[in-house]
């Protein structure tokens, strides 16, 4: 028993050697090689340096000026986040989508994208799809004074496919920059 | 809904597993004659060739220094390096949960990652992550040579220190440099202050994320660096990122069937029962994509455009990658979550209880395909009764003993969800914590118990797991969850094993036929659900049919 135990803590040290120091090692050698922004948290910075965000990170925005992403469970908080863990047929989620649907005040008529109604599972989603982003693009014109078929032209033209699907998607914050950016 | 994601992981992981398999018997269990990997095993693992009680008391004593070793590390986690965030204390039933949890390749977390855990204690559970995804490997290597009649099963530490070193340490290192190249980080910096366009701050937490989601995919362990595990854009930051990780899920555990094969002389037999699992990975898939397919019902009367559920999912995995991946993290004994199942349709929310219940499509790395070997045995056990002769499996006779064994396996599981979860629901203890009442609360409860039976660590994380009560009783149903189901096997097979081959004649049952496959899922679904379908109808059925 005691050979077994001995020998077994002796294994113990090899593999956490192996698991828990070499391979987190090479692992960050590696992104640090081929991904060395990304090994950071693809994080976007202003000319003096200070961090704006990160590019896979939804964050919070309230100004009828930019594309606001979709809710979030945890108010966008990168550092505690989680989903709304709601059950999709009940009555909490019925009335938190009932508030979102009237804080969007899209006008009557039109029909709401259902992602704008429903949390991430993250909290976090970066993402919009090209009809959630361009349903915000009057309100986003109003506020800048600006054509909307200039703003509309600048969310299709950030929009990107992904494999499989025929909604393309909009990324939030670099959507938000370009729209800053606007000469 | 645009099929290409499950289409693109299922045919991937059943392609590459087939040779993943080869590769695996050649790691785990070597012909003799290779003198310089033998010199090497002796030095790093020494020890002898042992019979199977001696190799259950070895995997056991390493399981308890493992539990040891992070027990104290946890505890220990405001005071010890790597902490640039200053992560304070963790409560006892916490730790204690904690250390079980990925000890028993269970992976269930009642804390959230980048809340709660210092650097060096997420380092703690990769070590886990690597070590109890090799023990489970190892003992199905030890069950496949006893049935394959040898007389010595096997070296526990060797055996595990071949799948830690030569299988999981690889495949990490494969599976991480891709994630990393799309974007997982992999620093030991903390958290970073961001000052967004419109003037507020957010906290970013960030870490050694690459390395971490790598071996939890793989393990298959399933417990995230983050508190929404595989739904946060740092664990899963593309379609090509969630792809790649959904086939980690299942690769390992698809290839440990070959492996078997390969070791037992029975290829054949073996493409029988992939055949089965696949099939019923198939039916889970199938039937998830279709039930999340309907729009989210709480949305009905706001006019909203109809599409897929979307509540607690993320929109560049694409409509099919939630449910896909909720189908085979519960296949598999993964667990992580790209999507939060709390929030699937409730019929949806049926997929991975099925898959947990049954315990056996793939299941762990090793484990799963143990549970299947009982299956096995009860399936040709039945078969033997129902001609009249005395069953067999591969050649050899399956008498009391044996059955007893078995059946005992399959009783221990539903034993050890219904029981705790009946308590649970009858008293405060659980019904205090349920995130949304009535049906939805009693699958929530009957889920936490069936994930911490089946080792698997999903859940519906509404639930407000992390007290005294829930960390003490899901901790201990892990522990007995996960050693009875290797040692008894294991007795099963040491047993089966020593008996003399009976010659095969006309008369005998084939294990590798059309027949046996379809006897063996009709096995599996009577022995295996129908302990399970009240507890079906109250919850998510119940759930599905109110309006």
């Amino acid at each position: 028993m005691a050979s077994e135990l001995g020998r077994s803590l002796r294994l113990a040290v090899c593999t956490i050697l192996i698991g828990a120091v070499a391979y987190p090692l090479t692992v960050q050698a590696i992104a640090q090689a081929v991904a060395p922004e990304q090994a950071a948290g693809s994080l976007l910075r202003r000319e003096d340096g200070s961090v704006i965000g990160s590019r896979l990170l939804a964050q919070p925005f309230r100004s009828p000026r930019y594309l606001w992403p979709r809710p979030s469970a945890v108010d966008y908080n990168a550092a505690a986040a989680v989903g709304s863990n709601l059950s999709p047929a009940g009555d909490k989620l019925r009335a938190a989508a009932a508030e979102r649907a009237g804080a969007l005040r899209l006008g009557a008529g039109r029909a709401v994208p259902a992602e704008l109604l429903t949390a991430s599972g993250s909290g976090l989603d970066p993402d919009l799809t090209l009809e959630g982003a361009l349903a915000q693009v009057e309100r986003i014109a109003a506020a800048r004074q600006r054509p909307a078929a200039a703003v509309a032209a600048l969310v299709r033209h950030r929009s990107r496919r992904i494999p499989g699907e025929a909604r393309r998607l909009v990324n939030v914050l670099e959507a938000n920059l370009a729209l800053d950016a606007l000469p | 809904m645009s099929m290409v994601v499950p289409g693109a992981v299922l045919i991937l992981a059943v392609g590459l597993s087939w040779p993943l398999g080869w590769y695996l018997r050649w790691a785990l269990d070597p012909p003799p004659g290779c003198a310089w990997r033998e010199r090497w095993e002796q030095r790093l693992a020494p020890g002898d060739e042992e019979t199977w009680p001696r190799y259950g008391l070895a995997l056991l004593v390493f399981n308890a220094v493992m539990l040891g070793a992070v027990v104290v590390l946890l505890a220990c986690q405001q005071w010890l390096p790597l902490n640039p965030d200053g992560k304070g204390p963790l409560t006892a039933s916490l730790v204690f949960h904690t250390a079980v949890s990925f000890v028993t390749n269970t992976n269930l977390q009642h804390y959230s990652g980048e809340v709660m855990l210092s650097y060096l204690s997420q380092l703690a559970l990769q070590w886990l992550q690597f070590v109890s995804a090799a023990t489970g490997l190892a003992a199905l290597t030890a069950i496949a040579r006893a049935l394959a009649g040898r007389q010595t099963v096997g070296c526990f530490r060797r055996d595990l220190l071949r799948a830690t070193v030569l299988v999981l340490l690889p495949l990490a290192l494969l599976l991480a440099a891709p994630l990393a190249w799309q974007g997982v980080p992999m620093t030991w910096q903390g958290a970073v202050e961001a000052r967004t366009l419109e003037g507020v701050t957010q906290t970013i937490a960030r870490g050694p994320v690459a390395a971490f989601v790598a071996i939890k995919q793989l393990g298959p362990n399933g417990g995230g660096f983050f508190g929404p595990n595989s739904c946060h854009p740092f664990e899963n930051p593309t379609w090509l990122s969630n792809v790649l990780s959904c086939l980690a899920i299942v690769l390992l555990a698809m290839a440990s069937t070959w492996m078997f094969g390969r070791i037992t002389g029975r290829p054949r037999h073996a493409t029988a029962l992939f055949a089965v699992m696949l099939a019923f990975m198939l039916a889970k898939v199938g039937v998830a994509t279709a039930t999340e397919a309907p729009p989210t019902r709480a949305l009905a009367g706001l006019n909203a455009t109809v599409g897929p559920n979307l509540e607690g999912k993320e929109l560049r995995f694409g409509a099919a990658a939630g449910p896909t991946w909720a189908a085979v993290t519960t296949a598999t004994s993964n667990g992580s979550v790209n999507c939060m199942h709390d929030s699937l349709n409730p019929l949806t929310g049926l997929v991975p209880l099925t898959g947990m219940w049954l315990n056996m499509v793939f299941g762990g790395v090793g484990v799963g395909m143990i549970n299947l070997v009982v299956y096995i045995v009860t399936a040709a056990f039945l078969a033997g009764m129902m001609v009249g002769r005395t069953p067999e499996y591969l050649g050899r006779k399956v008498e009391t003993r044996e059955m007893q064994l078995a059946i005992g396996v399959l009783l221990l599981h539903p034993a050890l969800i219904l029981l705790p979860a009946a308590l649970f629901c009858a008293t405060p203890l659980g019904r205090a914590t349920v995130a949304n009442p009535g049906s939805h609360g009693l699958t929530e409860i009957v889920y936490e118990f069936t994930s911490a039976a089946a080792n698997n660590g999903s859940g519906f994380e509404g639930l407000g797991d992390n007290t005294l009560p829930w960390n003490v009783a899901t901790g201990l149903v892990m522990l007995l969850a996960r050693y009875l189901p290797i040692l008894l096997p294991l007795a099963m097979a040491g047993s089966l094993g020593q008996k003399r081959l009976v010659a095969e004649t006309a008369g005998t049952f084939r294990t590798d036929t059309l027949t046996f496959g379809l006897l063996l899922a009709a096995t599996i679904l009577i022995i295996g659900a129908l302990l399970f379908l009240p507890v079906a109808v109250l919850g998510p059925v119940a759930e599905h049919l109110a309006r």
